[in-house]
């Protein structure tokens, strides 16, 4: 009896996956057709209840459709009807509703009392959180407590820390773990162009003709992005360029592989401006009427000590004087210091210097996690703005992100130390307005930016801070050079919140642990990549007592005095949190889309003006915020945009004698970040079971490492051993080794270096220095 | 194990001969468009280990340009 049900509901859900892939590739292939008798019999819903979602792990943030089974959701398909994946999931979207129901999911809240955790009810959490609080502001002043936040926060979670801390207790004190993976594209964004986040959108990937990745295995990273740039590559004659430092998927699905020395994509950037200036590719017309020309400080630093200062002074330059500065940067010495042939240097300068060709550069972490993250930001841009190929559709320099809601939450709701929703806490007028629209006394707001992520843990080292409130991320697997904010954690007289739906080594240093409510256990908005907010509703019910972070930050806020600012009511709070939000937004520049829209559609683009998303800022032909014909990049006063004169500097440490090897750290498909949602899944868990140290086949011939033997990794941090891999998913090149983060077990930040970006405070996992010995 | 959906993008000419392929599997459901190079691959398997095995047959079709994948149903096996 079984069987026959469970036969007729398997061959039910076949049909029914059928369906999905047709509708997916109707979408795809407009007219496509299917043999008549294929298409007779596909169920419609069958019991299954179809709702709509942003998917709950990458910044591509693809739509998704969750099916909900009796208070359960049991699949999920990619949303044909969405702009953003047209149908088509990855391994981890569709796959992602397991998640929300690993064995060991957090139901209570527990509190630790005698070094054990004790489950205790909400109101008792709560209440003690509260009462710390308050205690510590007490006695030591209100910027000592603390909240980490995340780009896995929807808006909500995000906009109410940041009214609680900034506006209400009069902290900035609030940090997200997107300063760890995107702060170097805010900073980048902000110094070319005067407003964050990227001009075009993802429909460039139909329209470019040519696809720099610099950096960026998007394969892997964003493989739905990667599968419509592959299907445009079907269809057209189109190139895909992977630059990079190892060779992954991406590098053997792409049309040229090269690859470089860390660091030198500095250099090779700055190479590819010499040749489209020295080969009269520059677009004069245009960089005359929209680009102005400065320089910055050099020998910046790397950040390594304690309370490390840093204030860019920018100086306007000519256009003669950046020409002269590029003569240090010719292909031919480039390509000795980069590895890079100068053909290949000079191949992709003539795609960029081409006026025929259209062309798209795409980033993530390669670029951004750099001590010189906003300088390679600064120097792709240059690119794009010497050749005036920028903000229309296919000329495209597209930043993306990591997390689902690192723009939506981070960037653009602000939750970063010297971040409002709308501009900075060092002005006044910002201030004005977040304190009028959270109606708090202006003065409430402190004007001073307090600690960036990596100091906000030095100071709870130090003792600076004593409270903190860790909300939907795990940096005791993520923070570089682990071991000393670990140990940090655990010193006397702090006091640590940990908000998660699993336990992690995070949950591990907490004094009191909160059952969080997960994605579509509650209800919230993401803003992915491309500018586009997207909504979810709430579709089941979260396990035990758990909570969404916005809840308990209400809730919290309520019991420290503050019922006035936190008014809103259970059932309708995220409607009433989103209408005061986007308050902050008003205008043509990033008016954002009411909720009814949200709800309807599958996410809006801001600026969101007259009923219309904005697909391609700063061009007059589809932004109605310009204010002159053609393009006003309207974030500088003047409308221009700056080419920056940005030189090349080594990395913070460099390979020597005692420790040869490069260290390169990152990600792999089938995990997202640590791993604690993902390792939970059985069968993305099989798939990738533990971490691995990638070597170079070479390398590991003449040390005799075989796959799977145990190499030892020693840095000036300490040591790790992990199995090796060698000719597998991916090959660095010769004295570069790979590990990815995922897994808790081999924690490999433990031993990378604690070195960022002056100006952006983003930390570069991508290099330091290693030695590796077989064991 | 989840029933999953996939469009599966043939090589140039090649679509004839990834149909043949990708029938031959046991596991495999395909449903070929009409009209362009586009087949539709459902994957039914009944543990890890087959739906390792599937993987890496698949992997060796030399004619299969593109695996995109569409939907996983979680079936009740795995829940
Ligand atoms: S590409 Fe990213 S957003 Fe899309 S399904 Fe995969 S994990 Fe989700």
């Amino acid at each position: 009896m079984y069987t026959s049900v469970l036969t007729d509901r398997r061959s039910f859900i076949k049909r029914m996956a059928l369906l999905s892939a047709m509708t997916a590739a109707a979408t795809m292939f407009p007219g496509i057709l299917f043999a008549e008798e294929q298409e007779r019999g596909l169920p419609k819903n069958g019991n299954l209840d179809w709702k709509k979602a942003p998917c709950r792990f990458c910044g591509v943030g693809c739509g998704v459709l969750v099916g909900i089974e009796n208070g359960k959701a049991v699949a999920v398909k990619g949303d044909p009807k969405s702009e953003v994946n047209k149908g088509l999931c990855c391994v981890k979207g569709y796959h992602s509703v397991i998640a929300m129901y690993g064995k060991d999911r957090l139901t209570k809240p527990l509190i630790k009392k005698n070094g054990k955790y004790v489950e205790t009810s909400m109101k008792e959490a709560l209440d003690l959180i509260a009462s710390k609080m308050k205690e510590t502001i007490k006695d030591y002043g209100k910027d000592a407590v603390s909240i980490y936040g995340s780009g896995q926060w929807t808006i909500p979670d995000g906009y109410v820390a940041s009214k609680l801390f900034k506006g209400c207790i009069g902290t900035n004190n609030v940090e997200a773990n997107a300063r760890l993976c995107m702060a170097s594209a805010v900073t980048g964004f902000m110094t070319s162009f005067g407003m964050d986040e990227p001009m075009g959108c993802y429909e460039d990937i139909d329209y470019a003709d040519v696809f720099v990745l610099w950096g960026n295995n998007m394969a892997e990273m964003h493989p739905v992005l990667f599968s419509r740039m592959l299907d445009q590559r079907s269809k057209r004659n189109i190139k895909i360029i992977d630059l990079a430092t190892r060779t992954t998927r991406t590098s053997k699905a792409s049309d040229r592989s090269i690859i470089f020395e860390p660091q030198t994509d500095l250099a090779i950037a700055n190479a590819i401006c010499y040749e489209i200036i020295k080969n009269g590719w520059v677009n004069k017309s245009f960089v005359e009427k929209h680009c102005n020309f400065s320089k910055g400080l050099t020998n910046i630093g790397y950040g390594l000590e304690d309370k490390f200062k840093f204030k860019d002074k920018p100086e306007k330059i000519t256009f003669e004087e950046y020409k002269k500065f590029l003569e240090d940067y010719t292909p031919e010495k480039v390509s000795k210091l980069s590895g890079v042939s100068v053909r290949d240097i000079k191949y992709m300068a003539s795609y960029y210097g081409d006026p025929n060709k259209k062309v798209m550069s795409l980033w993530c972490m390669g670029v951004n996690q750099h001590t010189r993250g906003t300088w390679m930001n600064n120097l792709v841009y240059n690119i794009h703005l010497l050749t005036g190929k920028i903000s229309e559709p296919g000329n495209s320099p597209f930043s993306l992100t990591g997390q689902p809601s690192a723009c939506g939450t981070v960037r653009e709701v602000g939750t970063l130390t010297h971040k409002l929703p709308k501009g900075v806490v060092m002005n006044k007028k910002h201030r004005e307005i977040a304190a009028k629209i959270w109606d708090v006394p202006v003065e409430n707001i402190s004007p001073k930016p307090t600690y960036h992520t990596v100091e906000m843990f030095r100071a709870l080292d130090r003792g600076d801070i004593k409270f903190m409130w860790i909300q939907v991320t795990n940096p005791m697997v993520t923070m570089p050079k682990l071991k000393r904010y670990r140990d940090a954690a655990k010193k006397e007289g702090r006091f640590i919140v940990v908000s998660d739906i699993y336990p992690t080594p995070t949950t591990d240093i907490a004094d009191v642990i909160l059952p969080s409510a997960m994605w579509i256990e509650r209800e919230g908005m993401y803003g992915n990549s491309e500018r586009r907010t997207q909504y979810f509703e709430q579709m089941v019910e979260p396990p035990g007592e758990s909570m969404s972070d916005t809840w308990q930050l209400i809730e919290v806020a309520k019991r420290m005095g503050y019922e006035k600012q936190f008014y809103y009511k259970e059932e309708t709070h995220i409607e009433e949190i989103y209408n005061e939000y986007i308050q902050f937004h008003k205008g043509k520049k990033h008016g954002m889309a009411p909720l009814e829209v949200l709800k309807e559609e599958s996410g809006a683009i801001w600026p969101y003006v007259d009923g219309k998303s904005t697909q391609w800022r700063f061009n007059s032909k589809y932004d109605p915020a310009t204010t002159k014909e053609g393009f006003d990049f309207y974030g500088k006063p003047d409308g221009r945009a700056v080419i920056w004169q940005r030189p090349y500097e080594p990395a913070a440490e460099v390979p020597d004698s005692d420790y040869p090897y490069w260290l390169n750290t990152g990600r792999v498909i089938e995990h997202w970040h640590t791993g604690s949602m993902t390792r939970r899944i059985p069968v993305l868990h099989k798939a990738m079971p533990y971490a691995y140290v990638e070597l170079n086949p070479e390398d590991a011939k003449r040390m005799r490492i075989k796959t799977g033997d145990k190499v030892k990794l020693t840095t000036r941090r300490g040591e790790i051993i992990m199995p090796a891999s060698v000719n597998e998913r991916g090959i660095p090149a010769p004295m570069q080794v790979f590990v990815p983060f995922f897994d808790e077990n081999m924690l490999i930040n433990d031993i990378t270096l604690d070195s960022f970006c002056p100006i952006s405070k983003e930390p570069d996992y991508k290099k330091c220095a290693v030695k590796v010995e077989k064991v | 194990m989840p029933i999953k959906s996939y469009l599966a993008h043939p090589h140039k000419d090649k679509k004839d001969e990834l149909f043949k392929a990708l029938s031959s599997i046991e596991q495999c459901e395909v449903i070929p468009a009409e009209n362009k190079d586009l087949l539709i691959l459902i994957t039914d398997t009944q543990n890890n280990f087959e739906e390792d095995t599937l993987k890496e047959k698949l992997e060796t079709i030399t004619s299969l340009k593109l695996l995109a994948m569409v939907s996983g149903f979680n079936t009740p096996k795995n829940t």
